[in-house]
């Protein structure tokens, strides 16, 4: 059986996703790890296309048929047997067992991921009918119960209502519940906020951190918003073009970014309190192709501290504090502890 | 919703005005009259008439009246008496040709719609489903298969077989011992007996257009985020295509049905001839060309109106199949 360290529920281990398009293949993902302590929340950051929304849909396994992907992303049952994901079939019954079960999903477009034609009791209820046994009757108690818990007034009208019926800020709030009728364990947060407006993000999360509480959730939020991060999750991967290039516990990371991408990423968020007329600092050039592999590492293009060894080799990952590791030829091996995760 | 389809029935009032002015003006429309066509045939089979006569007859069909008089009048044996005018080729009051063959166009139609879905709608499901596979290119491959092949052409082939091998009567709706005897239990079996031969033919000219259109709805609707949501569920992939995706690409085609009808009534006019079918088309058709002007408006406005009505019930049909539609 498969080893996961003792406190974690998700352990993701160089995880590679490809794509095969007419195009040409899509690296889309390639070799992530991170693991998700049991009950902590992990947020994963980094620009559109850096693979973290494909490295969450690996998790459920819910991309399309053109992806490939290995490595392993351990799971540990109810039971504490060991389930490694990247060995199920995508649609097979262990895996619809665990989305119904144990692993939920809040999507970013809460109108579009909800069916226009079905009644939001029909679509809350659905899964709990199968996986709970419970009765229909049951169900919509349950489900006017769950759209209360997440602050739906006068749930017991609006579950009857379709989803264009709602606002935008109720519409993700029963998508939350959606995801909380399961019971699940582990919620995977896909950009919950970037479709709403910025009075309803807080909010939204809010609610996100209540029902973490509440339910003893472990929590995947993935996002590109610092600010987000750094409200929300304990943990902090930070991605980019399909790696993960620092990760650490999060005051860790605001406090010392080690990576020159985190850096920049730090300097590119607008300071409300910053001297007038001071300019944010955009991170120079574009991000490369994710059709073809680079040699070196995927950053040294736009990099300021670039040196001569940075385009010979992808980086190694390099422990540089407490539970805070970066993958920069910059830091070496020597400089900080060697590369020991895994266990 | 009932207010709503209360406007829209006081709406068409104007509208079917409108439609028979419409009609009347068209049936007038071509030069000469019935008595043109008579005239003209009579003098072919070598009889002579004489002036005394013909000027007889146009008083008897009252064609010596201006259009709008002539008009006027068939409107207001409509209304009153529900009498369409007299048919000069069948020399019979037109309310007691078109309400049968009317209703027989009704079945034909309906029936080969049913066919038409029946066929069509697994095979576009298949399609999109298993798109870009070996299926996927064969169905489609069958699909315009049917499309090219002329109704005329599987007309006769059907008929052959169904005379052939099943010893049916060749064409027509009824078996020759059924056709002047009235409605009974036999002849209603003797109809389903001959009915499958049009079914097939009218049903399959659709299919091949019905099957592409589906086949593309679904595939944008496989795509949507809404899919991937109920995946992340943990629904099986056979139930959730079925009631998430296959439910929303077939909203148009029920929305649809309604105007689909009247189209099919005069759309099987090939088919009707070559099959000899007692259905409307064949009757409008030879209307029209013999100038037998009140059969021939009387059907034009029926066939109006069964539009009106159709488009009326397409319109109810998606507001209950598709919840984000409200009229108000």
């Amino acid at each position: 059986m498969k080893k996961m360290a003792p406190d974690s529920i998700l352990d993701v281990r160089d995880l590679t996703v490809k794509f095969f398009l007419d195009e040409g293949t899509v690296h889309a993902v390639n070799g992530v790890s991170f693991s998700v302590p049991a009950g902590r929340s992990v947020g994963i950051v980094g620009e559109s296309g850096c693979g973290k929304t494909v490295s969450a849909y690996s998790i459920t396994r819910l991309l399309p048929k053109t992806a490939r992907i290995s490595g392993e992303i351990l799971f540990r049952e109810r039971g504490g047997d060991i389930t490694n994901i990247t060995e199920l079939e995508p649609d097979g019954g262990d895996m619809r067992r665990i989305r119904g079960k144990e692993i939920s999903m809040i999507f970013q477009e809460p109108m579009s991921s909800l069916s226009p034609v079905h009644k939001i009791s029909n679509q809350l209820s659905e899964a709990i009918i199968q996986f709970q046994g419970l009765t229909k009757r049951q169900a919509r108690a349950r489900v006017i119960e769950l759209l209360q818990l997440v602050g739906i007034p006068q749930a017991e009208r609006r579950v009857d209502d379709y989803p264009f019926q709602l606002s935008g800020g109720m519409r993700q709030r029963a998508m939350i519940a959606m995801a909380l009728a399961r019971n699940p364990r582990v919620l995977i947060a896909d950009e919950p906020t970037t479709a709403l407006d910025v009075t309803l993000q807080a909010q939204v999360l809010n609610l996100i951190r209540d029902m973490q509480d509440e339910f003893k959730l472990s929590l995947i939020l993935i996002t590109h918003d610092l600010g987000v991060v750094a409200h929300m999750v304990d943990y902090v991967s930070i991605m980019y073009l399909g790696m993960v290039v620092e990760s650490g516990p999060v005051i860790e990371i605001f406090d010392n970014p080690k990576h020159p991408y985190t850096r920049g990423l730090m300097h590119s968020i607008p300071k409300l309190r910053g001297r007038r007329g001071e300019r944010v600092e955009p991170i120079p050039g574009f991000v490369p192709s994710a059709y073809a592999l680079q040699e070196g590492c995927p950053f040294c293009e736009r990099c300021p501290m670039r040196e001569e060894r940075c385009t010979k080799g992808i980086p190694q990952r390099v422990q540089v504090g407490s539970e805070h590791y970066v993958c920069c030829h910059v830091y070496q091996p020597g400089e900080g502890e060697p590369d020991v995760v895994n266990a | 919703m009932l207010r709503y389809i209360a406007k829209r029935l006081l709406n068409m009032i104007p509208m079917l005005i409108l439609i028979s002015i419409i009609s009347f003006i068209i049936i007038q429309l071509p030069p000469g009259s019935y008595l043109h066509t008579m005239m003209a045939e009579l003098r072919a089979a070598g009889d002579q008439i004489s002036m005394d006569q013909i000027e007889a007859l146009r008083i008897h069909y009252s064609l010596d009246q201006p259009v709008h008089i002539q008009y006027l009048n068939w409107v207001k044996g409509i209304i009153t008496e529900g009498n369409f005018g007299f048919s000069f080729e069948w020399n019979r009051p037109v309310k007691h040709l078109i309400w049968e063959r009317l209703a027989l166009s009704l079945v034909v139609s309906v029936s080969s719609l049913l066919v038409s879905w029946i066929v069509a709608f697994p095979i576009a499901i298949l399609s999109a489903l298993k798109k870009h596979t070996f299926l996927d290119y064969f169905l489609t491959f069958v699909g315009f298969l049917g499309l090219s092949t002329p109704n005329f052409m599987l007309a006769l082939i059907l008929m052959y077989i169904s005379s052939v091998f099943f010893g049916f009567s060749v064409g027509g709706l009824f078996s020759p011992e059924y056709l002047m005897a009235p409605w009974s239990a036999a002849k209603v079996v003797d109809l389903l007996k001959h009915l499958w031969v049009p079914m097939v033919v009218i049903g399959t000219s659709g299919t091949a257009g019905l099957i592409r259109v589906l086949r593309n709805n679904l595939l944008d609707e496989l795509g949507k985020p809404y899919v991937v949501a109920a995946r992340s569920k943990g629904i099986g992939i056979a139930r959730l295509t079925f009631k998430y995706p296959v439910r929303i690409a077939l909203i148009p085609f029920i929305s649809t049905v309604g105007w689909q009808l009247p189209q099919m009534i005069s759309g099987e006019a090939v088919t009707a001839t070559v099959l000899s079918l007692p259905t409307a088309a064949p009757l409008l058709l030879g209307a029209l060309r013999s100038q037998d002007m009140y059969l021939a408006g009387s059907f034009l406005l029926l066939l109006s109106s069964l539009t009106m009505i159709g488009t009326l019930i397409s319109d109810i049909l998606l507001v209950l199949v598709d919840p984000r539609i409200r009229y108000e």
